[in-house]
């Protein structure tokens, strides 16, 4: 009995003290962002400040250029929104037309959808730069979401998974009854998909809002940028620099971020278990 | 008869209606700028101008004349062979000692585990990231001064600058941690009775049952990570620039000051085919080499 107690107070101890290293960084952000700034770097380890202010935040809103963190914050919502539904519509259609209809060329599609899966999206961007400035794209969102309504292959794929767990008799049967595949689709597969949808709807989100090089590489005017590209901005070391504000930004640009995760922990951990989504 | 062939017809045409999206997307955005960049590669592009063509010029210059591309190939590799063993080594041993026991506190500690994985990727915690290391006074500094210990300039040091973007990955071990959690509890424990009766200790449990179990997902975590690391940038592009002198100067980043620096469009095509040859490669190895450390357990036996 004694111990198995000992055993318990050692394993939670170890459990708490790698926890502490796991969130110390975010601690310190957010810490540092109600600091003076005089406090920032000079009691760099107290993690309570002695001066609470919400000055950063005031100061860090105002943005750079005349632009404010609220254009940025708009952008980002407005890209990563679009990103969204065009990811999540785009892939369940396909991942149900590759999983439940038998049709020649059925097995290619596939394997390139597998075979994309390994295709790194930094490989990709001068090719796509180049084809995006081609078309005039180049400085406005839509190299950034159009792609998503064509379908994403990590999306597909998790879709795919879930409709092989949906039984193939309520097709048979609903196509006996005189429905055809679009209406098989809507009525019965759609709405037992809600679950992978979420779960992919929160994933193409993440990626969407911390997407750093995509921005980066196709948007050039300042008014245009994202919450990312703006605070690397910001926060430029060839500049003087305000940390405080450049904390409070950093600090609100997660929030979307961690309230998702709070709100579908439960989807979250399933969507990454069950296709290794990177993260 | 002739309403199966009437249904085979409506299959065929809404097979095709359906997977559409993906055809258009693949051609438009995947294979013809592929296609593309292949070409260009052989040639010399500024993007204003038509490109030229130059045969294996950029090629050759890549492999013989560009110190610069030797380097970021360098710290790449490094980077690679550090972090991805390091990062699922963690995540292994973390997911280890969530197995062993479950109460409703754990699944906290699991999402606090999750969240650098959530946030690390992000441009807030990459700038946070800078000043943990900061010289000299960063939080690791001010940390070692308590001990009377004087810091180093972590980021400025070409031994240390790699390490501590190393170090940022290895922290975000949640997606794999996940992962192989999931693999850990789908072990039959009827296995480990078995095994405790015969008398292994937690150690013979671990390299006779635990690991061998999991082994497939060991290689599913291990392309997945390795890819991923193969191509890592904003904490390069925002943490350390690249520097100093090269030492983190990751292939993604060298190849986008290339093409959006210095607009040599043809020039990195070139460097992205190198590193699209290189992944695939790599993987196929990994695949190839597999057969021998993964078991599967439908083979054995048989």
């Amino acid at each position: 009995m004694k111990r198995k107690t000992l055993n318990t107070i050692i394993y939670y101890t170890v459990v708490t003290l790698i926890a502490i290293f796991m969130v110390y960084p975010a601690l310190w952000m957010l810490s540092s962002s109600f600091k003076q700034p005089w406090e920032i770097f000079g009691d760099i380890l107290n993690l309570i400040p002695k001066e609470p202010t919400l000055n950063n935040y005031k100061e860090g809103w105002q943005g750079f250029g005349g632009i404010t963190f609220a254009t940025f914050f708009k952008n980002s919502f407005i890209i990563a929104g679009l990103n969204t539904i065009g990811t999540v519509i785009s892939s369940t259609i396909v991942a149900y037309g590759l999983s439940r209809i038998p049709f020649p060329g059925r097995r290619i599609i596939f394997t390139t959808v597998i075979l994309t899966l390994m295709l790194p999206m930094q490989v990709q961007i001068v090719p796509r730069y180049i084809l995006f400035s081609k078309i005039g794209w180049i400085n406005t969102f839509y190299p950034l979401i159009v792609p998503a309504f064509l379908g994403g292959p990590f999306f597909i794929f998790m879709v795919m998974q879930f409709i092989r767990g949906i039984p193939k008799e309520l097709d048979e049967s609903a196509f006996i009854d005189g429905a055809d595949r679009i209406k098989i689709f809507y009525h019965i597969i759609l709405p037992n998909l809600k679950p992978v949808i979420t779960t992919a709807a929160i994933f193409a989100f993440y990626w969407a809002w911390n997407d750093f090089m995509g921005p980066l590489v196709y948007l050039n005017s300042p008014e245009k940028y994202p919450v990312s590209v703006a605070l690397r901005a910001f926060s430029d070391p060839s500049a003087v620099t305000n940390w405080g504000a450049v904390f409070a930004m950093s600090t609100l640009s997660l929030i979307p971020v961690l309230v998702i995760f709070v709100l579908f922990q439960k989807y979250i951990v399933q969507g990454v278990t069950t296709t290794g989504l990177r993260g | 008869m002739k309403k199966l062939t009437k249904k085979k017809k409506h299959d065929i045409l809404m097979g095709y209606l359906f997977t559409s999206p993906w055809i258009l997307g693949f051609l438009f955005f995947i294979v013809f700028p592929l296609v593309t960049s292949l070409y260009l590669s052989f040639t010399r592009y500024d993007i204003l101008s038509a490109p030229r063509w130059i045969g294996l010029q950029n090629w050759v210059r890549m492999f013989t004349q560009d110190p610069r591309f030797w380097n970021a190939t360098k710290a790449t590799f490094k980077y690679v062979i550090f972090e991805v063993p390091l990062r699922l080594l963690f995540a292994f041993i973390v997911a280890l000692i969530f197995s062993q026991r479950e109460s409703k506190i754990l699944n906290l500690y699991r999402a606090i585990y999750y969240i650098p994985s959530l946030i690390g990727g992000s441009v807030a915690i990459a700038v946070v990231w800078r000043q943990i290391w900061g010289y000299p006074d960063g939080i690791v500094n001010a940390i070692l001064s308590i001990f009377g210990l004087r810091g180093i300039n972590w980021l400025g040091d070409t031994r240390t600058a790699i390490w501590t973007l190393i170090l940022l990955a290895v922290w975000q071990f949640g997606s794999p941690m996940l992962i192989f959690l999931a693999a850990l509890k789908q072990v039959p424990t009827e296995l480990y009775e078995a095994a405790t009766i015969d008398g292994a200790n937690f150690w013979g449990r671990l390299f006779k049952i635990t690991i061998p179990m999991v082994t497939p997902v060991i290689l599913f975590n291990l392309i997945n990570q390795m890819i991923h690391a193969f191509m890592a940038f904003t904490q390069s592009y925002i943490i350390t620039q690249g520097g100093p002198l090269d030492s983190t100067l990751f292939y993604a980043v060298y190849m986008y000051r290339k093409a959006f620096n210095d607009f040599e469009m043809g020039y990195a095509s070139a460097l992205a085919w190198f590193m699209l040859a290189l992944v695939g490669i790599f993987t196929v190895i990994i695949f190839k080499t597999s057969n021998r450390w993964v078991y599967y357990e439908a083979e054995e036996g048989v």
